[in-house]
Order: structure tokens, then C-alpha cells, then sequence
């Protein structure tokens, strides 16, 4: 079983702003397991989707058995045979097991066939499910099984896995393999999508790896180390770190043993996170997404509150202090997710910037509101940080992504603070935006305040950042100074050294 | 094909345009409504809509359009505070008729005092008992994250029992030969909500009304409470990120909104309706869930819509009466107003775009 199965070339899909796949190829073999490997924002899920009938590449061919294969939506291409379970299940939790299959399906038999299939299904993969519980009542893994024994009952050519072990324990990790491989035995090809190289070393046959929406290379994953594929990942070539010797001042925030479980279902729980940011450092926080960035930023900013002690601010606890208490102080923050978090998509920018502003820039008296004084402080943030908009009065949601980027943050630093904390500031923003951002954040810097960004884009940590360090699983890596930092120790900082150190044995 | 495609920011001229849309659309398919019943569909909607106001005994019908316009605003007021932050406070009949129970309860404890202390009095107590029962919902839905809609809506029936009960005992009129209701505050001059102008309907209840709407005005727009209302209705994270305490905004939404209802209901039974009895409450604090959307949830909007909801109740009366139109038609054409108040709501925030067959 060698033939080639899906053969993708010259994929490109460009979003506003942004190339998502900018010429992929590569071909999937009969049961093969593939990897597509990336970083968050590499391009893998655009891909996938692509495959699956979700979205129109722009140009570029597939070709399934060697006829073109070119699925208008994802029931065109359930038709041909290509099957995915995504990362993020959809499920009704008040149905059974049985009733939600059922749901899925474009002719649906009669529920006792159908329970009877699930079964046989099952049992034979090794994955015992039983067709009557209540969703509501299954764990992670066993609501995973119903996705994908979803999929097996279209007796598909292709699966196609998104991460599919983010909310898998070990165990259940290893079940899985077993049913993949059991799968690829009878000629199943896998398309494995994740970042956790030592899986993607013990399953999959060939890796793609994405870059920047690039295919930068494609190696047998048994025979290359964790390292190399962590260099492709991340790319070899490095912004030159910025330059040390800035004199840093007092010690402001002092992190010690913060621990908070996660508010979503999906998320990472923080674990036992320490560190200390001096006045005028800039400390940038990497890592793969989902290992507890958003987290770091809601404790952060005050939206969870944990034990007061576990935040210092000067030495004062403030754990347990409200978001408008810790601006106050002068701790700021800016969210990752611009619309709906950090600005309210439909209020006009005069009421988002007294969103945050309200306090520093006094922008009411007794409760009530000055709103010349606020549409100023608007109008100061839309001139300071070169935001193309008509007026104050706009509606957040006008904006484009990078130019709501540029008020989010320019509301924070005209706000004077002396720690600001941002989440992926430049995430979805054009070039010269992002080095726009990128000055505020050095310049504050240079005044003395203390920052934290949290990023994805290594580049841009190299960039600002005097230290480094990586979230991974919730736990916060040694903070170390960014110059003399090799991509290779980035990489293991962020792979969590413990992972990795298998790797190379 | 048609498609909808949401603008970039919302337009303003439909803001204001949609409400006038709406009514005259209610008016075309409520004429064909009332022409499919076999009645001039021209002078139906003008016995609606033209007779209350400018008809023949329009003299009598006018004064008629604050006594139930006042409640219905003063009500929908405090509805539209908590709509605004997406707490959705259904049960305001109930927190009218026990805001009714508690003020005239007050009243006739000092019955046949007379004596100026005692209407203050019962307004306080109206506001307390529409207040309490609506703190049963918020309490419950801050501690145990219960859903206020099924809570409140299930009190609103709790309520109607407690007013049959009260009507049969507690506050049934000794001298009444047994009959059930209270006695009549109209015949109890210090407890009597009178007209504030002789002749014009205006009671003290239409005059609270009136602040409430220049309170919540001032509220939504000029203060930060009212800020934070708005920024939790429209990005409820973003709201948390500014710092907004979500228990203390739905104890005060749900508070306000049960207090007002509270007030509607003291203000009808010490005036209008001057009685507790068991049919005593009349579906306002339901209406007024119309009233609040057909405002756009907006402090002046919901004034005109107050009154507009009023005129079709008048207007419905006399189509009822003199062209023997059916109830149910005129309630069918009240509910007209709100479905197409809301589907041509959609344009203030999309645009119907056309697009050709081979775009798609």
C-alpha cells in the first residue's frame, strides 16, 4: 500500500493581511501517517481546512488518487473519503452517544442499527464505547472516541486530526495510537496535526513542516532529532537580541508560586509560576499557545483573582485586587483578543478608551462621566499612535485589526504605567504596525516601566526583550537574559526541557 | 439572491428609522388582517390610530393614554436597564402586583387615618415589594447561577396566587359584604393617588414615569454605572476587563427594574384601578417587555413607545367596541408591531446586498 493517496501542490491561500499557505506541497501516501508540523499561526489549520472543504484555496491543486479533488464544502469532501476530528469536539451533551452520531450523518439508519454499529465499530479499534450514555457524563477521551468513531463509520480514506492529544491523559494517549495504528494497517492515511514532537517521533511515518505558511521542510520523524525539527519549526534565522546593559531598576512585580486553575474548559491551568521584573526591563514570554498565556494574562490583570500573596506589586500583595484597583497602582494590561476583550466591537472608540482609561486619565468625576475630556484622551491615542480612523467616534469594529491594535495598546502606555503586561501584541498586524508597537513597547521601556510581552512570534521576543522566558503546560521556564541565547536552548525552553531530554537518547 | 452583509458601523439613520418602518408595516399587514375579517381596513387603522387622539370623544380618550402609558413606561424603564447588560428580568407582572400588595397593604394598615405621611409611605413600600421579589431571582441567580428569565417568569404566577389570596383574606374589605378586594382607595383621600392636573389622567404615577425616564437617561449616558451597564450588554469580557462586578450589576439591574414594577403597581391599585382584587393586574408588566424593544431599550424611545403601545390598547378598545373586531385580532396586531420591529431592526446593523447567481 504505497500509492499516493492526496497530493497537494502549489497550495496558497492569502487572508487580509496575511498569507496563510503560501505554495504547500506535499503528498500523503496510503497508510501513511503524516505530521504537519507548525507553530500557532503557521498555516497547519487553514491547510487542513482547505482539504476538508472548509475554505477555497486561491490557487493550487489537489489531486486524490490522481484525479483532482477540489471539495466545494466539507460534505463534498466527506464523499471523498477525507474525515476529520477537530480539536474543539461538537457535541450535544444532553444526547446520547448514539443520537449524536446519528446528528452527523446524512441518511442516519434506525438507532438500534446504528447502536449496534458503534459497537462493532468500537470494539474492533479498541475504543469501547457505549451508545446510550449521555454525552454530559463522558470525559475528554471519551467524547474524542465519539468524534472519531464518527468518522470511522464513513469508512473514510483520510483522517484528519487536529491535536487530537490536548485533552487526552497518557493513557488515553496511548489507546489512541493503538486505534491509528490499526487504522493505518488497513490502509488508512493520517493527517496528524499538533506540536508535541515526541508523539509525532513515535507515530507518524513523514513530517510537513510549516513556517510562516511555508512548507520548510519534510523529514522521517524517527530519524530526525526533536531538535532539528524544533529548529525547522522555529526557524534558524534570528533577530539579533537587543542590546543589553540597560541599567534596570527596583524590583515591582514579584511573582512567587502562583497557581490558578483555568476559567475555560479548554484551557491550561497555571502552575507554580514565579518570576521578578525589574523597572525598565522588558521580560518577553514565549511558547506555544495554550500553555497558559491567556491565564498568565487574566491573573495578571486582575479579571482571576488568586491568593493575594502570590503577586507583589512593590512588595504589596495584590492577588486578590480588582482589575480598576491594580491600574490604579499602575499595573496595565492589554488581552490578546482585541474584539470583545480588550475593546467592545460595537461602542465607538471615546467609550473603549474609557474602557481602561477611566481611572488614570480621570476621566469621570463622582461617577459621572466627562466625555469631552474622554473623547480627548480618544483623540490623543488616534494621533499619538497613527490610527487610521475617520474619528472617535467610530465603532471599534470599523477598525482593522492592525489599527485596533495600535489604540489597544497606545491606550495602555499613554495611560503612564509602570508594569505593562501585553499578550501577543502584534498578532494579525501588518509589518509597519507591529514595529510601531514594538517602539512604544521599547520606549516605555526606556522611561522606566517595567513590561511584560507574552508572544508567540520569537522574532519579536529577541527583538525587545532583555530576558526570556516560555510558558509550557502552565509552568514558567528560568528566566534567562535573551543575548547568548541559542535557537536550541529557545527550543528546549519551550518543547519543556523534561520532554525533550528524551528525545535525544 | 440577496445577502446580508453586516456594516461596519451602525447606521444611524436607521437607528431612528426602523420604529416608523415597523409601525407602518404593522399597519399595512394588520390592514389586510383586518380586511381578511371582513372590516374596512382604512377605518379600522384609523379608529387604531386617529380616533383616540383627534376622534370625536377624543376629550375622554386622551387622559386615558397617560394612565396606561405611565405604567407601562415606568416599567419598561427599569426593564431596559437590565436588557441593556443582557439580565433578562421577565417577571415584572409579578414585581407590579407585589409592589401593589405591599403599598396598599401599608395604606389600609392606617386605614381610616388621615394623614400626609401616608401615600410616601405606600410608595416606599410599593417600590420595597416589587424590589423583594425581584431579589429573589437576582440572589438566586448570583448564588446558585440560576436562569433569572425561568425564575422570574415562574414568580410572576406565585404573585397572581398570593393576590387571590390576599383579595379572599388578609385584605378583603371588612365592610364588603363578603365580596373579594380590598376596600377602594379612591374612597380614602390619604391614600389616593389623585391627578396631579384634574381632568388630564396625569396621576403620580404618570410624573414617575416621566423622572424615571430622564433618570435612566442620565444614567446610560452620563455615568459610569450606566457605562458599565451598556459595556456588559455589548462585550461582557470586556466589561470584566474594566473592572465591572457582575453580582453588583445584576443585584442592581434586577433591584431597579423590580422596584419601578414595584411603583407601576402601588401608583395603578391606589389610582386606576384603586383596588386589590383578584383580576387585579391587566398583563402590563408582560406589555412592557414590548415597550422596552420597541424603545430600542433607549430612555426617550421607550417613552414614545409607552405611549404608542397605550394608543393601540385605546384604539383596540374602541375597534373592539364599534367595529366588533375580535380581541385576539387586536392582540395579534400589538404583537405585529413587535415582529417587525425587530426584523426591520436588522437593517440598523446589516446591509441587504444583491448579489448575482455566479458570485456564490
Amino acid at each position: 500500500m504505497t500509492g499516493t493517496l492526496l497530493k497537494i501542490e502549489g497550495l496558497t491561500k492569502a487572508y487580509p493581511g496575511v498569507v496563510a499557505n503560501d505554495q504547500v506541497s506535499f503528498e500523503i501516501n496510503e497508510g501513511e501517517t503524516h505530521a504537519l508540523l507548525g507553530e500557532n499561526g503557521a498555516g497547519k489549520s487553514t491547510l487542513v481546512k482547505m482539504i476538508y472543504g472548509l475554505v477555497k484555496p486561491d490557487s493550487g491543486t489537489m489531486q486524490m488518487h490522481g484525479t483532482p479533488f477540489t471539495p466545494a464544502e466539507p460534505r463534498a469532501a466527506r464523499a471523498a473519503g477525507v474525515a476529520m476530528v477537530f480539536q474543539h469536539f461538537s457535541l450535544f451533551d444532553a444526547l446520547n452517544v448514539a443520537e449524536n452520531i446519528a446528528l452527523g450523518m446524512e441518511n442516519p439508519p434506525a438507532m438500534r442499527d446504528l447502536a449496534e454499529k458503534i459497537r462493532t465499530v468500537s470494539e474492533a479499534y479498541g475504543l469501547p464505547l457505549d451508545p446510550f450514555r449521555t454525552v454530559g457524563d463522558l470525559s475528554a477521551g471519551e467524547r474524542q472516541r465519539v468524534e472519531i468513531i464518527r468518522c470511522l463509520l464513513q469508512d473514510p480514506k483520510l483522517l484528519i486530526m487536529d491535536e487530537p492529544t490536548s485533552v487526552l491523559t497518557p493513557q488515553e494517549v496511548e489507546i489512541l495510537f493503538e486505534t491509528l495504528r490499526k487504522l493505518t494497517a488497513e490502509g488508512v492515511a493520517i493527517l496528524y496535526i499538533s506540536h508535541k514532537l515526541e508523539e509525532i517521533r513515535a507515530l507518524c511515518d513523514a513530517a510537513t513542516i510549516l513556517r510562516l505558511g511555508k512548507n520548510v521542510g519534510t523529514c522521517v520523524p524517527a530519524e530526525t532529532s526533536a531538535r532539528d525539527m524544533a529548529e525547522l519549526m522555529v526557524g534558524s534565522e534570528l533577530q539579533t537580541p537587543k542590546s543589553a546593559g540597560a541599567a534596570l531598576g527596583e524590583v515591582v512585580l514579584d511573582i512567587a508560586g502562583l497557581s490558578m486553575p483555568s476559567p475555560s474548559a479548554f484551557g491550561t491551568a497555571l502552575r507554580n509560576i514565579h518570576l521578578r521584573l525589574r523597572a525598565g526591563e522588558v521580560l518577553g514570554i514565549g511558547g506555544v499557545a495554550g500553555n497558559g498565556q491567556d491565564e498568565l494574562l487574566l491573573a495578571l490583570s486582575g479579571e482571576q483573582r488568586c491568593a493575594a500573596s502570590a503577586i507583589k506589586f512593590k512588595g504589596a500583595p495584590i492577588g486578590q485586587l480588582s482589575p480598576n484597583a491594580r491600574r490604579a497602582l499602575g499595573l496595565l494590561t492589554a488581552p490578546e483578543e482585541r474584539l470583545g476583550h480588550a475593546a467592545a466591537p460595537n461602542m465607538s472608540l471615546t467609550e473603549n478608551a474609557l474602557l481602561t482609561g477611566n481611572l488614570r486619565k480621570k476621566l469621570s468625576q463622582n461617577g459621572f462621566l466627562n466625555w469631552s475630556k474622554a473623547r480627548n484622551f480618544a483623540s490623543e491615542i488616534i494621533e499619538k499612535f497613527d490610527v487610521r480612523t475617520p474619528g472617535p467616534d467610530n465603532a471599534a469594529r470599523s477598525l482593522s485589526g492592525g489599527n485596533l491594535q495600535k489604540f489597544v495598546i497606545g491606550r495602555e502606555v499613554l495611560q503612564e504605567p509602570e508594569v505593562l503586561v501585553v499578550n501577543q501584541p502584534t498578532w494579525g498586524v501588518d509589518a509597519s504596525a507591529a514595529a510601531a508597537i514594538r517602539q512604544a513597547i521599547l520606549d516605555l521601556a526606556a522611561g522606566g516601566t517595567a513590561v511584560i510581552v507574552i508572544s508567540q512570534d520569537l522574532d519579536e521576543l529577541m527583538e525587545v526583550a532583555d530576558n526570556f522566558a516560555a510558558l509550557n503546560e502552565g509552568r514558567l521556564t528560568e528566566v534567562r537574559p535573551t543575548q547568548g541565547l541559542t535557537i536550541e536552548e529557545i527550543g528546549l525552553m519551550m518543547g519543556g526541557a523534561h520532554g525533550m531530554e528524551v528525545a535525544h537518547v | 439572491m440577496f445577502k446580508l452583509e453586516k456594516r461596519p458601523q451602525p447606521s444611524q439613520a436607521f437607528a431612528y428609522l426602523t420604529p416608523i418602518l415597523a409601525i407602518v408595516a404593522t399597519m399595512i399587514a394588520g390592514g389586510l388582517l383586518f380586511m381578511m375579517l371582513g372590516k374596512n381596513p382604512f377605518e379600522s387603522i384609523r379608529t387604531i390610530f386617529w380616533d383616540p387622539l383627534f376622534g370625536e370623544f377624543a376629550f375622554y380618550y386622551r387622559p386615558q393614554l397617560l394612565v396606561k402609558g405611565g405604567p407601562l413606561i415606568l416599567i419598561a424603564i427599569g426593564l431596559s436597564l437590565g436588557f441593556r447588560a443582557g439580565i433578562w428580568n421577565i417577571g415584572a407582572e409579578g414585581q407590579y402586583i407585589v409592589g401593589a400588595i405591599c403599598g396598599a397593604g401599608v395604606g389600609l394598615a392606617f386605614y381610616p387615618l388621615e394623614a400626609w405621611f401616608i401615600f410616601p409611605l405606600m410608595i416606599i413600600a410599593g417600590a420595597f415589594g416589587g424590589w423583594v421579589w425581584a431579589m429573589i431571582p437576582a440572589l438566586l441567580k448570583v448564588r446558585f447561577q440560576t436562569n433569572e428569565i425561568l425564575v422570574s417568569l415562574m414568580l410572576v404566577y406565585v404573585a397572581e396566587q398570593l393576590l387571590a389570596s390576599m383579595s379572599l383574606g388578609l385584605l378583603k374589605n371588612p365592610d364588603g359584604h363578603g365580596f373579594p378586594g380590598s376596600r377602594n382607595l379612591k374612597d380614602y383621600p390619604s391614600a389616593f393617588n389623585d391627578e396631579v392636573i384634574t381632568g388630564s389622567g396625569m396621576h403620580w404615577g404618570v410624573v414617575a414615569a416621566f423622572i424615571a425616564v430622564i433618570f435612566a437617561y442620565i444614567l446610560l449616558n452620563r455615568h459610569m454605572l450606566g457605562f458599565s451597564i451598556r459595556l456588559t450588554g455589548e462585550a461582557p469580557r470586556a466589561a470584566r476587563f474594566a473592572s465591572v462586578n457582575p453580582t453588583r450589576l445584576i443585584l442592581f439591574c434586577l433591584g431597579m427594574s423590580g422596584a419601578l414594577a414595584g411603583l407601576a403597581g402601588l401608583f395603578e391599585v391606589a389610582g386606576p384601578a384603586g383596588q386589590i382584587s383578584i383580576d387585579f393586574n391587566t398583563g402590563y408588566g408582560f406589555t412592557a417587555i414590548i415597550v422596552a424593544f420597541l424603545g430600542r431599550l433607549h430612555p426617550v424611545g421607550i417613552l414614545f413607545a409607552g405611549l404608542l403601545m397605550a394608543l393601540t390598547y385605546i384604539g383596540g378598545e374602541i375597534a373592539q367596541a364599534n367595529l366588533g373586531l375580535p380581541a385576539a385580532a387586536i392582540q395579534l396586531f400589538q404583537g405585529m408591531l413587535l415582529f417587525f420591529l425587530l426584523a426591520v431592526d436588522l437593517l440598523t446593523n446589516y446591509r441587504i446586498k444583491r448579489i448575482s447567481k455566479e458570485a456564490v
